[in-house]
């Protein structure tokens, strides 16, 4: 807690009940994920199931192509999984907030009698997630980096498209899952899925693993309306270079011109989740699901 | 369900075979009023499916890996169904306060358990057929038509030691606490890898397949990919009628160890007083 006190003690924060209220949040997440897990089974769970997700590709990868990790499209392949590691965490992550505050420790009612900001109390939660989430896929790239000889060196990473492009990204995820949790405010029993089930559709439109051009041309237009497929594609090309890039559906688009799609969808999508929040909130309220407990 | 006061004394065989059904039936029942869980319990791994069909058609695999994925993605939500509706139900029981009430009924814990494997599997087949349907559909894989016998035996083989290693997993797993969240979820994405469920498992070696066969999806898979599929036949780990053997001993030895790890928690959750007891 010293650190979210130091935080909470600084006048800036102390002045604003958004601020105040993202960080405690932020702390309540971290303490929920993280305090009565084994350390061990912590770390181990932190790292295993990334980099388990990768290494199934890898082999798959490996049966086809007698081990050509040194293609292009390999890099490719394997950080998109990568990355895609951050959607799966933020999107669920803050989604299952209101699950478990509705159901889980049935704490949602004294919640929302508080002066928090509920828009940012859900983001806020969702930090922790993140967090983990970072650290998978420092250490899925690094194990990339060991294993592979993945092309990605500290000296040739393009890191203002790189922080750029992933602060947007991660942004929209955070916002795409704060949608997804509004709207479970509504829901009964079949919510858990939501999120993961998100996560998923997301997995297979936003090219993270093949190219989108290899899906039916009816569907491609699902991954062209989600930020994340661009986050991916300048993350990549931030990491590999642009001349490495191996997909074909963007190439003929300049990393300017994906930041300013990327940038717009995701202040469209963030519009999007204040309405969709409010929205949620009243209906949920207006029908008795807020505090509604369907023993999940 | 009949009506309880008509219901003649049940003990012994028959209060086994009451109580199984007894604990099966909220779970068959629940999938029915319920069937939005259909919607998202099937679209959720079939999306997995088809991105991992994806990759394969990227990379201009032979059609056989559409298929193995195909099958594997179905075969998913048993694995999924084993970790979070046997394995950690117990723990939810708990939690939700009917663990003590299947304490204080007559009924053997062993007859609940195995309701609940009864009640998941028959919830689960039908998740399962419908990706097999729909992904087979769409991608148009070819079954070749071997032994169909053989195929029913190896199936139910492996539904018999997974539901097995479920039961006994769901004490374990009561044993675990709080940490069942993260013990399940630890064991999806490692357990798809080292059981091969998006490829062969000889891919991971001989060492590591021959440790991934203590999880009965290991050799089931491989045995099912074998009699369905007409590629090279050397892809499979050992010959299938090895791998059924295997997976008869699997079960028993997990049903075994259920029963017996059961009365164990069940005898040390009564004396320490944790049976009833709840955290979150």
């Amino acid at each position: 807690m010293a650190i979210t006190d130091r935080l909470l003690s600084m006048p800036v924060v102390r002045r604003s009940n958004v601020l105040r209220t993202f960080i405690t949040a932020a702390w309540l997440g971290w303490q929920i994920e993280s305090n009565w897990a084994d350390p061990i089974l912590f770390a181990i769970y932190s790292i295993a199931r990334p980099i388990a997700s990768v290494l199934i590709l890898v082999v798959m990868y490996n049966v086809i192509t007698n081990g050509a990790t040194q293609e292009q499209i390999f890099a490719y392949i394997y950080l998109g999984n990568a990355l895609y590691i951050l959607v799966g965490q933020v999107v669920s992550g803050v989604s299952w907030t209101v699950i478990s505050d509705r159901e889980q420790y049935r704490t949602i009612r004294q919640l929302y009698t508080t002066p928090m900001d509920g828009y940012f109390y859900l983001m806020g939660r969702g930090v922790a997630r993140l967090l983990i989430g970072l650290v998978s896929l420092v250490i899925t790239i690094g194990f990339g980096v060991i294993a592979f000889q993945l092309p990605v060196s500290f000296a040739t990473v393009n890191w203002p498209l790189f922080i750029a492009s992933t602060v947007l990204g991660i942004i929209s995820l955070a916002t795409l899952g704060l949608i997804v949790g509004a709207l479970t405010m509504m829901m009964a029993r079949h919510f858990s899925q939501i999120g993961d089930a998100l996560a998923a559709a997301l997995y297979l439109f936003t090219g993270a693993i093949f190219p989108l051009d290899m899906l039916p041309t009816w569907l491609q237009p699902i991954g062209f309306v989600f930020p994340v497929t661009y986050w991916l594609e300048l993350a990549r090309r931030a990491l590999l270079g642009s001349k490495l890039a191996a997909f074909p559906t963007f190439s003929g688009y300049s990393d300017g011109q994906l930041m300013g799609i990327l940038a717009g969808t995701t202040l469209v999508i963030t519009v999007a989740s204040v309405y969709v929040y409010r929205w949620s909130l009243n209906r949920a309220k207006e029908n008795g699901f807020f505090d509604m407990e369907t023993s999940y | 369900m009949r009506d309880a006061g008509r219901l003649p004394k049940a003990t012994g065989l028959r209060l086994f075979w009451y109580t199984m059904w007894a604990r099966a039936y909220p779970r068959m029942i629940g999938a029915m009023r319920e069937r939005s869980w259909l919607f998202f319990e099937t679209i959720l791994p079939l999306m997995g499916v088809i991105g991992y069909v994806y990759v394969y058609k990227t990379l201009n695999a032979p059609e056989d890996y559409i298929g193995f994925v195909v099958v594997g993605g179905a075969m998913t939500a048993f694995w999924l169904n084993i970790l979070w509706a046997m394995a950690s139900q117990l723990y939810w029981d708990k939690d939700q306060g009917n663990l003590e009430l299947y304490v204080l009924c007559p009924g053997p814990m062993m007859a609940i358990l195995l309701g609940m494997a009864v009640g998941g599997m028959i919830m689960t087949v039908t998740r399962a057929v419908i990706i097999l349907v729909v992904s087979t559909l769409l991608f148009s894989v070819v079954y070749q038509t071997g032994s169909l016998l053989l195929l029913l035996g190896v199936f139910a083989a492996t539904m018999a030691s997974l539901y097995g290693m479920g039961m006994m997993f769901a004490s374990a797993f009561l044993a675990a606490g709080r940490e069942v969240w993260h013990i399940s979820n630890l064991l999806q994405e490692p357990i798809y890898l080292l059981s091969g469920f998006y490829f062969p498992v000889k891919a991971m070696g001989f060492w590591v397949a021959t440790f991934a066969s203590i999880i009965p999806l290991t050799l089931g898979l491989d045995a099912i990919r074998q009699l369905l599929f007409t590629s090279d036949p050397t892809l499979g780990f050992l010959s299938v009628p090895v791998e059924l053997a295997i997976l008869c001993v699997l079960a028993v030895i997990f049903i075994a160890a259920a029963a017996w790890m059961l009365a164990k928690l069940e005898d040390i959750g009564r004396r320490e007083g944790r049976l009833i007891e709840r955290r979150r």
